[in-house]
This record gives C-alpha cells, sequence and structure tokens, in this order.
C-alpha cells in the first residue's frame, strides 16, 4: 500500500491488525530459493523508552546472574541457598519458602499467575513483554550494544559489513564473537547455579570436578544465546516464536501499541519539500530515523506488524525530530486503535494511561489478585507435618496363631520443618488391646501408641502392623499423628482394618 | 497464468503466478537459514541411515556401520546395572544370615532383592502377597505359624532344600501316616473332636484324648503345640494349613496330604535364595530376629516405586 492509497481511504485501522506483515520485500520471484536475511544495524537512540529499556535490562540481568548467590539461613538440616531447585531431593527453595512435591500445585498457581499476568500486561500495554522483559529481547538488545563498543554505530557497521575481509575486520569480528561468547558462557554458567550450591558448583566447574550434565547444560545454553542473541535476533521474533501471534490474539482495539498516526504523519514528504507546500505535506519529513532504531528493522509506518515488539524506541527517535523540527511529540506513540480512529476523526488526544482503565485490565487484575492472595494465605496456614496411609491390600488381613488379627499398613511421616522431630502415632478407634508395632521396633514393645523419629525435612515411611486380640473385631479406624514438639502439629488419616470372612 | 513479475497491491509483495479460483499465492521464500537447516535435516538422515539400523528389509533391518542395536544397548545397560549390584551381592552373600538384619541398608536392599525375585519365582504357589491358599495347602507366610521354623536361617533352609523334594537328599520331610482302614469311623470323630478342643473349637472326650495320646503325641506333643525340628505342625492354634472343618481334619487323619515345595538351589544362586528369606521373614511373621530386622530407610521415591510394584502384585488370582 503506498502512502497515497491509505489517505484516499477511510482511515480504518483495524484493518492494519489483519496484515500479516512479515517484513516485507522479498527478492524477485526468479531469484534464489531463499530469502536473504538483511542485517539489522539498528541505531543509538536515546530517550525515555530507551532509558526505561536499559533499566529493566538490568533489573532483569541482575536478578538472574545475583540470585543463585543470595544465602538464606535455614538451619544446619537444608540448603541455605535464597532460590534452590533442588531436582535430587524433590524441593523447591525460594527464601523462606519450600515446596515439597505433594505441594506442586503452588508452583502451578505461580504459572497460572505468570499466565494471567501476562494476559493482563497484553491487554493494557500490548506486547509490552516483547519489547522489555522477553529474555532474546534482553540478549540481543545487549549484544546490540556489543555491536556498538566495538563496531560503533549504524553507518560504521554497515560499512564493515560491507569492506572486505581483512586483519582489522578479522581482529574486529574475533573479537566481538569472543566477547559474545563469553556473554553467553555467563548466562548458560548461571543457569546451573539455580539447581545447586553455586558456591560449590562453580568450583567444581571449574576444577572439572562438576557433573557431566552441568557442562552439557552450560554447553547447550552458551551455544543458543551464542547463536539467538549474537546472530539470530529479529529472526528469532518473526520466524521462531510462537508468542507473536498468541499474543497478537490477546489485542484489541483498547489495547496500547506503538502506533504511526498516518492521518497525522501523511503525507509524508521532506523537511524541504513541506516548507514549501504546507498545506499538502503531514508531519512526517520521511527521515527514517524510526526505521533506523528499529531492533528488527521494520517499518512502523506501514502499520501493525508481527516483526514489531512494541520497544517503541521508534518513539524516542521520532520525538526527538518532531522536537527538532518543532512539531509536537507523539506521531509515533502508544496509543490505542480505538483512540487512533477517534484522533483522525478530529477528537482531542487523550492520555495514554487512561488506556489502561477498563473492565478487561480490571478484570484480569482482579483474577490474578485472587490466585495470588489465596496462595499466600495457603502458604501461611500450611501444615508442617503429614500422615498417609496406605493399608496392605494383600493380603488385607493376617490370621495370628493366638487367634488374633493383623493388617498391616504403610505409613509414611512428613517433616517438613528444617529439624528432626519425633512424631507420635496413635490409634483411635479400635477395640480394647489393639496394639500396634512398626518394622523399626521389636514386636515385643506391642503398643497403642508409638513414638517415631523423622528427620530433618523428609518423609519417614514406616511399615505397621496393627493387631486386634481374638475375639474382637474392628472396621473403621483413624491413625492420629501428632509432633511432640511446641507446636502440637496433628493429622489424621482414617483407614479401615480388614477382618477375616469379609467386610 | 498471469504474468509472473507481477506484483500484489495491497502488499507491494510478488506473486508467484499460480491463481486458484482467483487466490494468488505471494512470494513470501523462507531465510536462508532456514533453507540451509533444512538441506542439514536430510544430510543428518542420510548419515543416520548409514550409521544406524535403518531400512526394513524381509527378516531383519539393515544393520548401521556402527552395530548398534536396541538390543545391544539394553544388554549393555543390563550388564551395567548388573554390575552397580555386584557389591551389595557380594555383601549379602558374606554376611552370616541371622547378622543380615543388624545392617538395616543391607537388610533393606536384600528384602527389595527378594520381593523381585518373590514375584517372579513363589507367587505361583504364595500368591502375590505370599498369603498361600489354604484350600490347596500352600502356608501363608505372612502369619507367625512355621511348621519347619520361622527365623530367617531356617527358611533360608526351606528355600534351599526345599520339602519333600527329590533335588536334594537333605530336603525337609515330615510324614503324617495314613490312619484309614486302623481307626473306626467314631473314633476317628473322637480324635477329631479332640484335635478341634486342643484349639479351643469343641470339647474334648476321654476316646479322643486317649487316640490322640497313644498315636499323635509322638509328634504333635501333648498340648498339641507341634515340633518344628520334624515339622510336626501345631495344632492348638488358630491356624491350619488344610483349614479347620470337620471334614478337612478327618481327612487329614485318613488320607494326609503331604504339600512339596520345591527346594530352589538348583535353579537360583544362594544370593538371591538369601535375599528372598529376607524379604518372606520380613513379612510380619518372621520369628525371633524380625524383631531387629527394620526395613531399611526408605527414601519417599523408593517407596513409591515400591508401591506401584506392589500396585501391580495386587491383582489377585
Ligand atoms: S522518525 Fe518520524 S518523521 Fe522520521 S520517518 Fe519516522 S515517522 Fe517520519
Ligand atoms: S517498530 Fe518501533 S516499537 Fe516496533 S520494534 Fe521497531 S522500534 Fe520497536
Amino acid at each position: 500500500m503506498t502512502a497515497s492509497d491509505q489517505l484516499e481511504q477511510p482511515s480504518k485501522w483495524v484493518r492494519a491488525l489483519d496484515k500479516t506483515g512479515i517484513t516485507r520485500g522479498g527478492p524477485p520471484s526468479n531469484g534464489p530459493l531463499y530469502e536473504k536475511r538483511k542485517s539489522v544495524h539498528n541505531k543509538r537512540i536515546d530517550g525515555p523508552f530507551r532509558r526505561f529499556k536499559w533499566l529493566v535490562m538490568v533489573v532483569t540481568l541482575a536478578i538472574y546472574y545475583i540470585t543463585p548467590w543470595l544465602r538464606w539461613d535455614r538451619g544446619p538440616y537444608a540448603p541455605d541457598q535464597a532460590v534452590l531447585i533442588d531436582l535430587a531431593n524433590r524441593r523447591f527453595y525460594m527464601f523462606d519458602i519450600e515446596i515439597w512435591p505433594h505441594e506442586f500445585y503452588f508452583v502451578a498457581g505461580m504459572l497460572i499467575m505468570a499466565g494471567i499476568g501476562l494476559f493482563l500486561v497484553t491487554s493494557a500495554v500490548g506486547r509490552a513483554w516483547c519489547g522489555y522483559a522477553c529474555p532474546q529481547t534482553v540478549w540481543t538488545d545487549l549484544f546490540q550494544h556489543v555491536d556498538r563498543f566495538i563496531d560503533g554505530d549504524r553507518n560504521a557497521r554497515m560499512r564493515l559489513d560491507k569492506a572486505p575481509w581483512g586483519p582489522s575486520k578479522i581482529a574486529r569480528r574475533g573479537g566481538k564473537w569472543g566477547i559474545y561468547l563469553l556473554i553467553s558462557l555467563v548466562t548458560g554458567g548461571a543457569w546451573i547455579l539455580y539447581f545447586a550450591d553455586a558456591q560449590t558448583l562453580f568450583v567444581e566447574f571449574f576444577t572439572g570436578t562438576a557433573s557431566p550434565v552441568a557442562y552439557m547444560t552450560v554447553a547447550v545454553l552458551t551455544g543458543t544465546t551464542f547463536w539467538l542473541g549474537g546472530f539470530m535476533r529479529e529472526q528469532v521474533c518473526i520466524y521462531m516464536c510462537p508468542w507473536p501471534r498468541i499474543q497478537a490474539a490477546m489485542l484489541d482495539e483498547q489495547s496500547l501499541i506503538v502506533t504511526y498516526k498516518d492521518w497525522r504523519g501523511e503525507q509524508r514528504g521532506s523537511l524541504k519539500k513541506a516548507q514549501k507546500e504546507l498545506e499538502k505535506y503531514g508531519d512526517c519529513i520521511d527521515c527514517r530515523e524510526c526505521i533506523a532504531v528499529c531492533p528488527t528493522g521494520i517499518d512502523i509506518r506501514e502499520g501493525q506488524q508481527v516483526g514489531c515488539i512494541t520497544c517503541a524506541l521508534c518513539i524516542d527517535a521520532c520525538d526527538r525530530v518532531m522536537k527538532d523540527i518543532g512539531r509536537p511529540r507523539g506521531l509515533i506513540d502508544y496509543a490505542t486503535l480505538d483512540q487512533c480512529e477517534a484522533e483522525a476523526a478530529g477528537a482531542p488526544a487523550m492520555p495514554a494511561w487512561k488506556a489502561l482503565l477498563r473492565p478487561r485490565t480490571f478484570i484480569y487484575f482482579g483474577i490474578w489478585g485472587a490466585i495470588g492472595t489465596a496462595m499466600l494465605f495457603a502458604l501461611g496456614t500450611r501444615s508442617h507435618t503429614g500422615l498417609t496411609v496406605s493399608p496392605d491390600r494383600n493380603p488385607p488381613f493376617m490370621l495370628m496363631k493366638d487367634g488374633s488379627v493383623r493388617n498391616a499398613y504403610t505409613l509414611r511421616l512428613r517433616n517438613m520443618e528444617g529439624r528432626p522431630r519425633d512424631m507420635e502415632i496413635a490409634l483411635s478407634g479400635l477395640p480394647r488391646g489393639a496394639v500396634m508395632w512398626t518394622d523399626r521396633i521389636g514386636r515385643d514393645e506391642a503398643a497403642a501408641t508409638q513414638k517415631i523419629a523423622v528427620p530433618a525435612d523428609e518423609t519417614r515411611v514406616v511399615r505397621a502392623y496393627v493387631t486386634i486380640p481374638a475375639g474382637s473385631s474392628a472396621d473403621q479406624f483413624t491413625f492420629e499423628l501428632t509432633s511432640l514438639d511446641e507446636q502440637r502439629e496433628q493429622d489424621a488419616e482414617p483407614t479401615t482394618f480388614a477382618m477375616p470372612g469379609g467386610n | 497464468m498471469a504474468d509472473k513479475n507481477r506484483v500484489d497491491e495491497p502488499t507491494g509483495t510478488e506473486l508467484v503466478g499460480h491463481e486458484w479460483d482467483g487466490i494468488e499465492e505471494l512470494n513470501t521464500p523462507l531465510p536462508r537459514w532456514w533453507l540451509w537447516t533444512f538441506y542439514a535435516t536430510i544430510a543428518w538422515s542420510v548419515v543416520y541411515v548409514v550409521l544406524y539400523p535403518a531400512w526394513p528389509m524381509v527378516s531383519q533391518a539393515t544393520e548401521g556401520v556402527l552395530g548398534w542395536s536396541s538390543r545391544g544397548a539394553l544388554a549393555d545397560e543390563m550388564t551395567a546395572a548388573d554390575m552397580a549390584r555386584v557389591s551389595t551381592f557380594e555383601r549379602i552373600a558374606v554376611t552370616d544370615i541371622t547378622k543380615l538384619s543388624a545392617d538395616p541398608e543391607l537388610m533393606g536392599q536384600a528384602i527389595a532383592g527378594g520381593a523381585a525375585a518373590f514375584k517372579q519365582h513363589c507367587v505361583q504357589c504364595h500368591g502375590a502377597g505370599a498369603a498361600g491358599y489354604e484350600e490347596y495347602g500352600y502356608p501363608n507366610l505372612n502369619d507367625d505359624d512355621w511348621i519347619w521354623g520361622g527365623e530367617i536361617g531356617d527358611i533360608e533352609y526351606t528355600l534351599t532344600h526345599g520339602i519333600r523334594w527329590e533335588g536334594s537328599d537333605q530336603t525337609r520331610i515330615s510324614y503324617m501316616p495314613a490312619f484309614e482302614g486302623i481307626f473306626e469311623r467314631e473314633q476317628v470323630d473322637a480324635l477329631v473332636g479332640h484335635v478341634l478342643s486342643l484349639s479351643g473349637n469343641g470339647s474334648s472326650n476321654a476316646v479322643g484324648a486317649e487316640l490322640y495320646a497313644a498315636n499323635c503325641v509322638a509328634c504333635h506333643q501333648a498340648s498339641g503345640e507341634g515340633d518344628q525340628l520334624q515339622g510336626a505342625p501345631a495344632l492348638n492354634d488358630a491356624i491350619w494349613l488344610y483349614g479347620n472343618s470337620e471334614a478337612s481334619i478327618r481327612q487329614q487323619i485318613l488320607a494326609p496330604r503331604h504339600g512339596a515345595m520345591p527346594g530352589w538351589s538348583d535353579k537360583l544362586d544362594p544370593v538371591t535364595i538369601r535375599m528372598l528369606a529376607a524379604y518372606v521373614h520380613s513379612r510380619g511373621g518372621g520369628e525371633d530376629t524380625a524383631q531387629d530386622a527394620p526395613i531399611a530407610e526408605t527414601s519417599e521415591q523408593e517407596a513409591a516405586q515400591q508401591e506401584v510394584s506392589g500396585a501391580e502384585g495386587d491383582d489377585r488370582l
């Protein structure tokens, strides 16, 4: 669509969303089989959005690299790493929270919250995730700064690209790829520190004593970071990542997106031309700054497209141009499609933040907050002991020499605290004379209650034999568990007692 | 066919020139790396076909130059697993069986190994839960009634030499004489009554007591507690190998059934037999050493596995 087409047609912004809009302009059909990747050499830009991007980058990378080194005292029986995914012992530690495998619903809850959080953010400010927080974006951005640092800004890089290979180009490229590799290594290396004690693993890693899987993980992550961040870059966002397609489906006419206001910009013309014929030309002076700064190399003036990650660098660029030529900012701006249409029809501009206040965002936020509150409540009130009982079903009962009847049970006593605790198991609801003994104590010590020591942070599995004397009979009864400490936490598990001659 | 180099107006993209019902195809070629990745996968598949078994032939697939096969890989893994177990096996082999329970960890491994062997060799007669079958006289291994002794060493001996098993001259043999044709019917009735009274199930009578004293005491003892040395079952408890109905006891007096158990010394290695003994002993009915025979600290995971395999074994016959 040419610019003049766009002017003639009614400003149908919604139509812009329909465009598949993969970056245009391939080779002619009788050209080669593939499309050559066009290198993107985005230009340095400064502005509020760029600074925000810096901030997000620094904060996210800092969190990522520093977190494994944080310590958290959990006493002598548990690891002291603040955030640790202990796969071997199947525990997830996060500061004061310790998640056991049977509490996996907390992790599920966090994932649901993350999902709804993304709905919330996307419905409010479009693909902000893509533009600021996505790891691919963050590392690509970092690598682009390395490019700038080694090779210089856009023009210098373009020149270097075209230059023949010589000692200086080889040195520059080698040095640059070396830095890529270093960053990638740190990235891959930091990942494994989340899965084992960071200090130990760090030393082991460099003394060659870490496990092969650690080296393999680091190798794979280093390789992918190097390749995806250093070379694939926007190609990942455009061709590989399914997320833009999904996210696009969450947008509607009231989501904030980066848009070029064509009714204001068109018809484009150079500054010179525009000055000559004020009426004919719009605000866009066709300086192509917005294209030069774009990390994915697209032209936002063509409308919404899959290549746009909503990083708003083009807003920074265009705002600066508008300032220089003495026009109001916001030719490219965060705006909703509805708002654009209204503005095009002559309505006054509306501050972008107002777009955040609408039922959809409130509903998402409400759901998100409700789940978060429920999880916090559940975390705060959960018990640190637990008992599960599984009766032996084969054989269900045993007749003993003296006529007494015995049932066997497998008890699992959970101690979710970082210290060993004694627990008491008592029988309740069985006839007089019922006793139990376990595989840990002698049969001659059979009694109606038993004390069992449970190690710190462990589940102790105990086989218990419950016997009722000859002549009595039983049906349902309960194992009652009490922790023998000041908390005296309790749990009870009803079960059945099988008797000869059926139930 | 449309002109090849025509450009699609709204998108500014070339058309390839194909048209179906007015729908035309835009020329949006793949990126180069994508195409290369595709070629690389083709190249890789060729390499793979050469290296690994790939083409199905009439009876077998092509072998591949690496000589790899899933069967061979499995064999390697099994060997590795066997090697990993060797030290445990050796320790079980050299440990005095009565001292096995002093090492909870080793005992735990022995029990686990025995449980696996039991599922393979023993469930056919003794049932998946080792509860036996009264109607056939396969003894229950969970209870505390042992004809030949329930200490772990006794169990190992029985497993090794069997009961009335021709394969070993040290097999355990007990013999209950048949009184068919020797006792009158009334005498048998009286004897049945007396035998039942030994376990508190009926009243004794003079005739029965007299017959018992004359014929049975040598093996079953005066009060019917039996004799494990001779393999004479106790008659004064609640457990009956063939049931405690009058008919069953009568049959056992007139024409006794004699169960047999194969000795396993010719099929299983001594360590497996020892592990089986540990497992049977740990079922809750083992004598003496049972008291200090803890199951090794079972981790949650192992317990879960045991639970799973236990659940499989639960499909009762
Ligand atoms: S930066 Fe602004 S003025 Fe320059 S081309 Fe882009 S939209 Fe037009
Ligand atoms: S078009 Fe603008 S917002 Fe979109 S990716 Fe490019 S610079 Fe970022």
